[in-house]
């Protein structure tokens, strides 16, 4: 890329909102998904009889439902970050490379 | 399209002569080494149609941009079957099934630890890798720093990657092959070894993605089916099949909670590490990231995909418990042991036996069949991709290679990849291969994965940071495997092993991510200022795309 034009994107408003706001919300979103998969790890690790508890009297246990729902929620988390990105940050790029054009 | 139509109907033809085979009456319990006839017609059905593919593949497949990107014009969708196909390898299918019939809710945690790289990759590289990369994840990893050592870099973690799940899935598919077709191992090598190299070298990555999406379509259809079949046993109630897989199975209420699998906390950790980072790296996936258009495709690519994984990966959770009970109590299965028949891996076939007969045995054999071929066939590029684009291109030619010598190198890469791995499939026939896949796992989270992220995220890395690092990781995980309890206690037949824990990737990501960023601040040289001065440019086409490879118009 040429150094006029990293210049011109670099003091484009537009770009510096995109940045910010990308960064913080992909950063957000895979510390929670971090957090989530590894308290689960941990449990596993320290507290393995914990998931091993009767769920409602019958013979699923907690485990089942808890590791369903990492699944689904993996599934989920990345939905939310596709619905933001290709509304909001596209529209935020596309304008940013209209200004430069 | 037109194509399409007619291997639709070639294959409702070859499906309906197949039903009518399969109809004539079985003569008593079916022979697990016998000719299968029901799973090779179906198989030759999958063969035929996906040479169909391949033929029309090749008349597309003209520059090198359609060999190794399929012309950057695969869908969001279609891409997100394609990488679902990808991951579920017949390993994780057979594998995973397995391990839920043998140990239960074990099975649940490796599945979630197979899944939860999916977000990380969405949030932190898809898009990234698209505004940066052209054919190889090295293109991203090499982008502002110096080519030469990086790419070679890549270059290896790529080819060891490659060859260890290679080797994994040879010996694999040997060894289903010989159990449910009753064909001879080595033919199911060689078999599948010409396969891969025609589909590869004739339709470059359009064949090899399409033969990926009809495989994830049959895989998610075959296995909805069997879990569908197992749950109206009983009601459509997991309780219900909780309750009468614990009744029978030998552990009791223990498998209904982690078992002994992961039992100390470093081992857990390490093995989520590896499991969850390793998929960031792995050069086969990675590559697919540049058959789509644009950033918006790549994020809808994985998005597809973690769905289907994670919908994927609750039908297999069902398909062992149904194992459990439909398989484990029925001698049929079972030989004068009571162990079961064909070994660890095969609860799920012998279900599809139970609950829907021949037709369905022979349909999920081919299928399985079918897993191994897609799969082998999307890591060969990978590799071939490594030698040609990374090492020939960039390493030995400077840049200085025109599209017609770069794309005759990578056809002739696949086929010697192609002949090593049918070499390698029937070396380590009798070996247990059972570690390699985890060993790639752990090479692509400490070497690939590292130098990838960085590159992508932190402005101070240098070329000497990144090659140090990378290789550093790389040494690391190998020679941790290989000191540690599963290369030298289990293959080495040594008494105890001298690293006490199965995964490294605890220890050698923070060896990798340490040296690198050692090797990187300390670095006073010219190239340093060229790698760092580097960094702005590179970000802005990262966030914004411009300057990006686009689709190739058709």
């Amino acid at each position: 890329m040429q150094s006029d034009l990293v210049e011109k994107v670099r003091n484009n408003p537009q770009y510096q909102e995109l940045v910010a706001k990308r960064s913080v919300f992909a950063w957000t979103l895979a510390i929670i998904m971090l957090a989530a998969y590894y308290a689960y790890i941990l449990v596993v690790a320290f507290a393995p009889a914990s998931l091993g508890q009767t769920l409602s009297g019958g013979t699923t246990t907690i485990g089942i439902p808890i590791g369903v729902a990492i699944i689904v929620f993996s599934f989920i988390l990345t939905g939310i970050y596709v619905w933001r990105a290709n509304t909001e940050f596209d529209e935020l790029t596309r304008q940013v490379k209209e200004a430069v054009k | 399209m037109r194509y399409l139509s007619v291997f639709a109907g070639l294959a409702s033809l070859l499906w309906a002569v197949s039903a009518l085979a399969a109809g004539e009456p079985a003569v008593g319990p079916v022979e697990k080494q016998a000719v299968n006839v029901t799973a090779i017609v179906m198989f030759l059905m999958f063969v035929a149609a996906t040479l169909a593919i391949t033929y029309w593949a090749a008349r597309r497949t003209k520059t090198a941009k359609d060999f190794y990107t399929a012309g950057g014009g695969i869908t969001g969708f279609q891409n997100g079957l394609a990488i679902a196909g990808d991951y579920m390898s017949a390993a994780s299918f057979l594998g995973i099934a397995g391990l839920v019939y043998s140990k239960g809710y074990d099975g649940l945690i490796y599945s979630i630890g197979f899944l939860v790289g999916w977000p990380i990759i969405m949030f932190l590289m898809a898009e990234q890798l698209r505004n940066l990369g052209k054919y190889t994840f090295a293109d991203v990893a090499s982008y502002r720093l110096g080519q030469t050592p990086i790419r070679a870099l890549a270059a290896c973690g790529s080819l060891t990657v490659v060859l260890l799940y290679l080797i994994a899935q040879m010996v694999g598919a040997g060894q289903l092959i010989q159990t449910l077709f009753g064909l001879e191992y080595w033919m199911a090598v060689v078999l599948v070894g010409i396969l891969m190299i025609m589909y590869v070298t004739f339709g470059g990555m359009l064949a090899t993605t399409w033969v990926q999406i009809i495989k994830a379509v049959l895989l998610l259809a075959g296995a909805t089916l069997m879990a569908g079949l197992v749950l109206s046993q009983f009601g459509f109630s997991f309780e219900a099949l909780f309750t009468k897989a614990v009744e029978v199975h030998k552990d009791g209420i223990k498998i209904m909670a982690p078992g002994g699998l992961v039992s100390d906390p470093v081992s857990a950790i390490s093995l989520g590490l590896g499991l969850m980072f390793g998929t960031a790296g792995l050069p086969h996936i990675l590559m697919r990231f540049f058959t789509v258009s644009n950033a918006k495709e790549a994020r809808k690519s994985v998005f597809y995909a973690t769905g289907f994984i994670g919908y994927f990966y609750i039908l297999t959770f069902t398909i062992g418990f149904g194992a459990i009970v439909l398989v484990s109590t029925d001698p049929q299965y079972l030989d004068a042991a009571k162990k079961l028949i064909g070994g660890g891996n095969m609860p799920a076939i012998h279900l599809a036996h139970a609950v829907g007969g021949n037709i369905l045995l022979g349909f999920i054999s081919a299928v399985a069949f079918a897993t191994i071929l897609a799969v082998v066939s999307g890591l060969t590029l990978a590799g071939a991709s490594a030698v040609s684009h990374d090492l020939y291109a960039s390493v030995f030619r400077h840049g200085n290679v025109n599209e017609v010598d770069e794309m005759r190198i990578s056809k002739i890469a696949t086929v010697v990849l192609g002949i090593l791995a049918i070499y390698l499939g029937i070396q380590f026939q009798n070996q247990n291969v059972a570690f390699m896949v985890g060993l790639a796992f752990a090479i692509a989270a400490s070497a690939n994965f590292p130098i990838l992220i960085l590159s992508i995220y932190w402005s101070k890395l240098t070329t000497r940071g990144a090659a140090l690092g990378g290789f550093m990781g790389l040494a690391t995980a190998l020679i941790l495997v290989i000191i540690g309890p599963t290369v030298w206690k289990d293959v080495l037949g040594n008494a105890e092993a001298i690293f006490p824990y199965k995964y490294p990737a605890l220890f050698s990501m923070t060896v990798a991510f340490v040296a690198t960023w050692l090797f990187s601040i300390t670095d006073n040289s010219d190239r340093a200022k060229i790698d760092r001065a580097a960094y702005e440019a590179q970000n802005l086409r990262c966030q914004t795309g411009i300057g990006a490879e686009g689709a190739a118009v058709h």
